[in-house]
C-alpha cells in the first residue's frame, strides 16, 4: 500500500489541505451567520423584518428567500472551486505512485 | 372561495396502484442485477451524479415536508416557510464538511468512516444503535403518516390496510431490489413531486393572472376563525403566528441545518456513486431540485391560505390535507387523484431509503463487525443479513405504528430523528475526519451522549409533558454541544496511539480519494 506517512508529509499535499481550508472555513462560517440571521431577526427583531421591501413583500420573506440563492451560489462556486483540489489529489497521487514504480 | 363537490373518486386508487406496478416492474429488474454486497447496499456504484442528485431529493422531500409544510403555511403563513428554508441550506453542510470524505473512506455505511482508525466494535455498535434509531423513529413517523393520509384519500381503505400496504411495499422493494431498486423508486418520486409541485403552483399562479405582487397582496389579509369562534384577519407573511419563542426557532434551525448531515439514509447514497467528484455534484443535483421544490411551498402553501383558506381546509380534511385539497379545488378530480399519487409515492420513496440504511447498518456495521469480528463466515452472509433484518424492520414498524395508532403526534418523531442525527452523529463524522487525537472512547460517549440527551430532552419537553421540565421543542440547541461535549471529554481522558497513526492514511484517503472503493465493472 501507499506511503501514507510520506503523502501526508508532502508539501504539495499540504498546501492543498491549505487551499481547501482557506475556502470551508469562511464558506462555512459564512452561510452559518447568513442562516442564522434569519430566525435570529424574525425572532428579536420583527419590527425590522416586517418592513415592506416589494409591495407588499416584507423583508422577512424577503431574507428568507435569498437564503435559496445564498445556498445555491455557494454550491456553485464550490464546485469550481474544488475542481481544482481534484487536480491537485491527482497530481500528488501521480507523484506518489510514480517514485513507488522505480 | 372555490366551491367544489365531495365525493372522491377512485381515480386517486388507480393512480397509485399504476406508480405501485411501476416501482414493481424496476424491482424485478434490479433484482437480477442485485447480486453481490457491492450491488446490493450500493447499486454498484454506478449510479451518475443528477441519478444521485434526484434520488438524493426523493429519499429526502418526505410527506411532511410537502403535505406538512404546506399545510403549516396554510394555516400559520411564514413560519412555516422557515422549515423549507432551513431543509435546503442543511446541503451546505452536507456538500463542505461530510459527502466527499465519506465516499473516500467508506465502504456501505456511516460507521466504515468512524472505525476507520478506532476499535470497530464499540464505534460500530454504538454507531448502529443510532443509525437504528434515527431510521426507525423517522420511518414510524411517515407510516402513521402514510396511514392516516390514505384514509382521508381514498375511502374505504383502513388506516391499518394502508400501514400494512406501505410496509410490504418497503419490504419488497429492499428484500428484492437492494439499493438500485431503492434509488430508482426515489427517483421516480421525485420527478413526480416536482411535477406536481411545478403544475400545482401554475394553478396558483394562473388564478392571480401570474402576477406575483397580486399573489403577495392577496397573502396581507388572510381571514380565518379564531379559538373562540371570533373572525380573525391576519397577515400571513408576518413572522410569529405560529412560534411565538424565538429560541424554538433557533433549535430547530440547528437541528435541521447540522442533523441532515448526520442522516443515515441520506449518508449511504453517497457510497452509490462512482467517486467523491460525483458525490459532489450529486449534492448540487440535489440542491437544484430540493431547493426549487421548496420555494414552490411559497405557492401551494400560502396559495392554499390565500384561495381557499384555513377555515375551508379545516373542514375539508385538516392541515395535512392542504395541498390535495389546493389540487382538488383548482384542478379538479383527475389533478386531485394525481397530487394524492404523489404524496403516496413521497412516503413509499422515503421509507424504502429508511428501511436500507436500517438493514444496512444492521448487517454490516452490527452483524458483520460486531458479532463475527468483520469476516463473513460463509459469502453473501451480510446480504442475506440485511434482507431479513428489512424483512424484521418492516414488521416491527408496521406493528408500532398500528399500535401508536392515527392520531399520534409525528412531528416529533420527525424532530427527534433530526436531533439525533445532528447530536449523535455529525460530531464524531468531524471529529474522525479532522481530529487526530480522536479515540473510540470519544466516539462512543459522543454518539450516546448525543442519542441519550436528545431523547431524554424530547420525552421532557412541551411536546409531551403539560408542565415541561425543558422550554423548547426540539432539543439540538443543548443536545449537539452535549454532542460535541461527550466526543470531546471521552478524547481527553484517553489515548489511543493506533488511531492517530492511523490518521495520515484516512486524511490522505479522505482527501485524495486514493483506495476508494471503486465502482463494479458491468
Amino acid at each position: 500500500m501507499a506511503d501514507w506517512e510520506a503523502m501526508e508529509a508532502d508539501p504539495d499535499f499540504i498546501a492543498l489541505l491549505k487551499a481547501k481550508a482557506a475556502f470551508v472555513v469562511p464558506a462555512t462560517a459564512f452561510f452559518v451567520v447568513y442562516y442564522f440571521a434569519l430566525p435570529i431577526g424574525v425572532g428579536w427583531f420583527p419590527g425590522l423584518m416586517e418592513a415592506r421591501v416589494w409591495g407588499d413583500v416584507n423583508l422577512a420573506y424577503a431574507f428568507a428567500l435569498s437564503q435559496f440563492f445564498m445556498a445555491w451560489i455557494l454550491a456553485f462556486i464550490y464546485v469550481g472551486v474544488a475542481a481544482g483540489w481534484d487536480q491537485r489529489a491527482a497530481a500528488v497521487i501521480a507523484k506518489f505512485q510514480g517514485r513507488e514504480g522505480k | 372561495m372555490i366551491a367544489l363537490a365531495e365525493p372522491v373518486s377512485q381515480t386517486a386508487l388507480w393512480m397509485f396502484l399504476a406508480f405501485v406496478a411501476a416501482t414493481l416492474v424496476i424491482t424485478y429488474f434490479s433484482a437480477r442485477k442485485s447480486a453481490g454486497a457491492s450491488a446490493y447496499f450500493a447499486a454498484g456504484r454506478r449510479i451518475t451524479g443528477w441519478q444521485n442528485g434526484l434520488a438524493v431529493a426523493g429519499d429526502y422531500m418526505s410527506a411532511a415536508s410537502f403535505l406538512g409544510i404546506a399545510g403549516m403555511i396554510a394555516f400559520n403563513g411564514y413560519d412555516g416557510f422557515m422549515y423549507s428554508v432551513g431543509f435546503l441550506v442543511a446541503y451546505l453542510t452536507v456538500l463542505f464538511i461530510v459527502a466527499e470524505p465519506l465516499r473516500n473512506a467508506g465502504k456501505y455505511t456511516m460507521a466504515d468512516v468512524l472505525a476507520y482508525r478506532l476499535k470497530a466494535r464499540p464505534v460500530r455498535a454504538a454507531a448502529s444503535l443510532s443509525t437504528l434509531t434515527v431510521s426507525i423513529f423517522y420511518m414510524i413517523a411517515q407510516m402513521v403518516g402514510a396511514g392516516t393520509l390514505v384514509r382521508q384519500l381514498i375511502p374505504g381503505v383502513s388506516y391499518e390496510v394502508a400501514v400494512i400496504g406501505v410496509g410490504v411495499l418497503m419490504v419488497v422493494y429492499v428484500v428484492f431490489g437492494g439499493m438500485l431498486a431503492t434509488t430508482w423508486v426515489q427517483i421516480i418520486k421525485a420527478i413526480l413531486l416536482m411535477t406536481g409541485s411545478i403544475f400545482l403552483s401554475i394553478l396558483v399562479l394562473n388564478k392571480f393572472d401570474f402576477d406575483l405582487g397580486k399573489f403577495f397582496t392577496s397573502l396581507t389579509a388572510i381571514s380565518s376563525t379564531g379559538a373562540n369562534g371570533e373572525a380573525v384577519t391576519r397577515n400571513f407573511l408576518t413572522p410569529g403566528l405560529l412560534f411565538t419563542n424565538p429560541w424554538d426557532q433557533i433549535s430547530l434551525g440547528m437541528a435541521l441545518v447540522f442533523g441532515t448531515a448526520g442522516l443515515p439514509h441520506i449518508l449511504i447514497r453517497f457510497y452509490t456513486v462512482p467517486d467523491a467528484k460525483t458525490a459532489r455534484s450529486s449534492v448540487v443535483w440535489a440542491m437544484i431540485i430540493i431547493g426549487l421544490f421548496y420555494i414552490m411551498t411559497t405557492f401551494f402553501g400560502f396559495g392554499a391560505a390565500s384561495l381557499l383558506g384555513p377555515d375551508y381546509i379545516k373542514a375539508h380534511g385538516g392541515t395535512n390535507m392542504a395541498a390535495p385539497e389546493l389540487a382538488h379545488a383548482l384542478g379538479g378530480e383527475m389533478f386531485f387523484a394525481f397530487i394524492s399519487a404523489v404524496a403516496f409515492a413521497t412516503i413509499l420513496a422515503v421509507v424504502a431509503g429508511l428501511t436500507i440504511s436500517a438493514s444496512t447498518s444492521f448487517a454490516h456495521d452490527f452483524f458483520t463487525n460486531v458479532i463475527h469480528h468483520g469476516q463473513e463466515h460463509r459469502p453473501g452472509e451480510e446480504v442475506r443479513v440485511a434482507r431479513i433484518t428489512a424483512f424484521v424492520v418492516g414488521a416491527a414498524a408496521i406493528g408500532i405504528a398500528i399500535i401508536l395508532g392515527p392520531t399520534v403526534n409525528v412531528a416529533f418523531l420527525v424532530g427527534l430523528a433530526f436531533a439525533v442525527a445532528a447530536s449523535a452523529n455529525l460530531p464524531v463524522i468531524i471529529f474522525s475526519i479532522f481530529w487526530k487525537r480522536f479515540t473510540t472512547s470519544g466516539a462512543v460517549a459522543g454518539l450516546l451522549v448525543g442519542l441519550v440527551s436528545s431523547i431524554v430532552l424530547i420525552l421532557v419537553s412541551p411536546d409531551f409533558m403539560k408542565e415541561a421540565w425543558f422550554p423548547l421543542k426540539n432539543p439540538a440547541i443543548v443536545s449537539i454541544p452535549l454532542g460535541f461535549l461527550g466526543a470531546f471529554l471521552g478524547t481527553f481522558l484517553t489515548r489511543e496511539p493506533s488511531a492517530e497513526k492511523l490518521f495520515a492514511e484516512l486524511k490522505v484517503r479522505a482527501n485524495t480519494g486514493l483506495g476508494a472503493e471503486k465502482a463494479s465493472p458491468h
